[in-house]
């Protein structure tokens, strides 16, 4: 079993929506319902870390002082992370390193933000040394190019097929349904899917996820601190925040081109497969030991690869598991339940956060309509932009 | 007529503007790998940052690996023509450097003829036009077309 655990006492956030205020009030928000949830006061926080927004000027660069401003300044140490979409699991290896390095028992982890209209796009000005500006300068190679080429290689390469790409869709618009949290609860059949307009042809305008604001926390402490506060709580097992191993021969954002394996030889896996099993490895645990998941459906075909990335299936065995319904709700086991993207839409520092504080409602069967039957241990997954590895294995 | 525009590429060094144009890389000696774009003069294979790297142009030719058409308007500093046509991004593996290299698709080619693994060759095309020049981009086209 895991070596390094610490407890998940409280988890809370602040519903996806595109609500236009301040990205601080909605993590204050999320933090007060995690603390609520936990059981503790603010003033018991022993250490702050958040992900930082990029898109909200000064305060957001520095969102773990904007939280703990906003809370009201105890004086303790804080961390503000950004790893792009993995922000919120540095953020949270920050916490429980502090914890298991004995430097605190409670930690609170935040990320919100506030998200403009449209397709992410890269910083303003002529910046012809940041790869992240000239592949829209130069490709025109928005976030949705990417997935629209893993999308059209999965059909060639696996038989997939555009009704699968629709059927993840409407899979998780069943699941977020009844979340309360969730920006998009709207049920969609496949037939709404595919009259969708095309974005990044073979995907529509429905299976991209689009930006919200949101906001979300957890409490973390020791597994002494918690047993003296609460019977049972969930436990995080393992927190993955690897980059990849060189060459790294997949197309990943913001790249022009792939690591080279002329000189020195991939590894049989990529850098995605690579993200679950360093959890896995640290858990101690299998993919066979996961009763859900919680995985980063950018676009509704990425949720089919991340099926073979953690694990559940061998590559090529995607479209399977899809089809015969295992990875729905009742299914041998669920992704998404929560929704995912598909129906959130991405709050990037708020985003993995958000992932824990799923598998934590389904661990404790508070997930209502949408819970997991059996619920023993989930894990979450997700990369950020320039090879941030991210997952969490969450059990109780 | 008003005077044919300076052909200028839109960015500097990335690739030659000749009849047959090439990429522009970098090639470690010691471990044999390949860099591109040449952003970060620094051999990035572990053990080898020191390396003393030497510009090479990568083949001219690869294959189809996955490609995808544009149907929204991107965001700046993409520059779209007005109104925005649809474009097609094509990744292509090149077989020599074991790496595979995005660049828009030429124009006059239609992407639901495309088949992964087809064979593709690169060529040059404007990117975008302004006052001053004619901004010059590669991109990929298959050699049967």
């Amino acid at each position: 079993m895991a070596q390094h655990e610490v407890a998940i006492l409280g988890v809370g956030m602040h519903p996806w929506g595109k609500w236009g205020r301040n990205f601080v009030e909605y993590g204050v928000h999320a933090a007060q319902a995690a603390l609520a949830d936990a059981g503790l006061d603010y003033r018991q926080v022993e250490f702050l870390a958040a992900g930082e927004t990029i898109r909200n000027g000064y305060p957001g660069f520095v969102a773990a002082s904007s939280f703990a401003q906003a809370l009201g300044y105890t004086g303790i140490p804080i961390a503000s992370n950004y790893a792009a979409c993995a922000s919120g699991s540095q953020a949270m290896e920050a916490a429980r390193t502090r914890i298991l390095a004995g430097l605190c028992d409670v930690a609170l982890v935040v990320g919100a933000d506030t998200t403009p209209k449209g397709f992410l796009a890269p910083n303003k000005g002529e910046r012809v040394l940041d790869p992240d500006w000239l592949r829209f300068r130069l490709l025109g190679a928005t976030n949705p190019t990417y997935f629209g080429l893993y999308a059209r290689r999965r059909m060639d390469l696996y038989g997939a097929t555009e009704r699968d790409f629709a059927h993840i869709k409407v899979k998780n618009s069943r699941h977020g349904l009844s979340n309360p949290n969730a920006r998009y609860r709207k049920l969609y059949t496949e037939e709404e899917v595919l009259a969708s307009p095309l974005v990044a042809e073979p995907l529509r305008l429905l299976e991209i996820c689009a930006t919200s604001d949101g906001g979300a926390a957890v409490v973390l402490t020791s597994l002494e601190f918690a047993r003296r506060h609460a019977a049972s709580f969930a436990r995080i097992a393992a927190i993955s925040t690897i980059t990849p191993t060189y060459p790294d021969t997949w197309i990943d954002m913001p790249k022009f081109a792939t690591d080279s394996a002329a000189g020195v030889a991939a590894a049989d896996r990529g850098f995605k497969d690579s993200i679950a099993s360093a959890a896995y490895e640290q858990a101690g645990l299998g993919p066979e030991d996961m009763s859900l998941a919680e995985v980063y459906d950018l676009s509704s075909a990425l949720e089919l690869d991340w099926y073979e990335n953690i694990g559940l299936c061998k590559p090529g065995e995607a479209e399977r598991l899809l089809r015969d319904g295992d990875t729905a709700i009742g299914g041998r086991v669920p992704v998404n339940p929560s929704g995912g993207l598909g129906c959130f839409g991405e709050a990037v520092p708020a985003q993995a956060i958000a992932q824990v504080c799923e598998l934590v409602w389904q661990l404790r069967g508070q997930a209502g309509e949408r819970q997991v039957a059996n619920v023993s241990a989930g894990i979450t997954a997700n990369q950020g932009l320039f090879g941030h590895g991210s997952s969490v294995i969450v059990t109780q | 007529m008003p005077a044919a525009k300076p052909r200028v590429p839109a960015i500097e060094n990335w690739f030659t503007m000749d009849a047959e144009p090439r990429l522009l890389g970098l090639r470690d000696p010691g471990s044999g790998s390949y860099f591109f774009p040449k952003d970060v003069a620094i051999s990035a294979a572990p053990g080898h940052a020191g390396a003393a790297l030497e510009e090479v142009p990568l083949s001219r030719t690869g294959r189809l690996w996955s490609y995808t058409t544009n149907h929204y308007k991107p965001p700046d500093p993409y520059v779209s023509p007005d109104p925005f046509e649809p474009y097609t991004v094509a990744a292509v593996e090149l077989a020599a450097e074991r790496m595979v290299v995005l660049g828009q698709l030429a124009p006059g080619v239609d992407p639901t003829r495309l088949e992964l693994g087809m064979e593709m060759e690169l060529v040059l095309d404007t990117l975008f036009e302004d006052d001053e020049a004619e901004h010059i981009i590669w991109k990929w086209k298959p050699i049967a077309a």
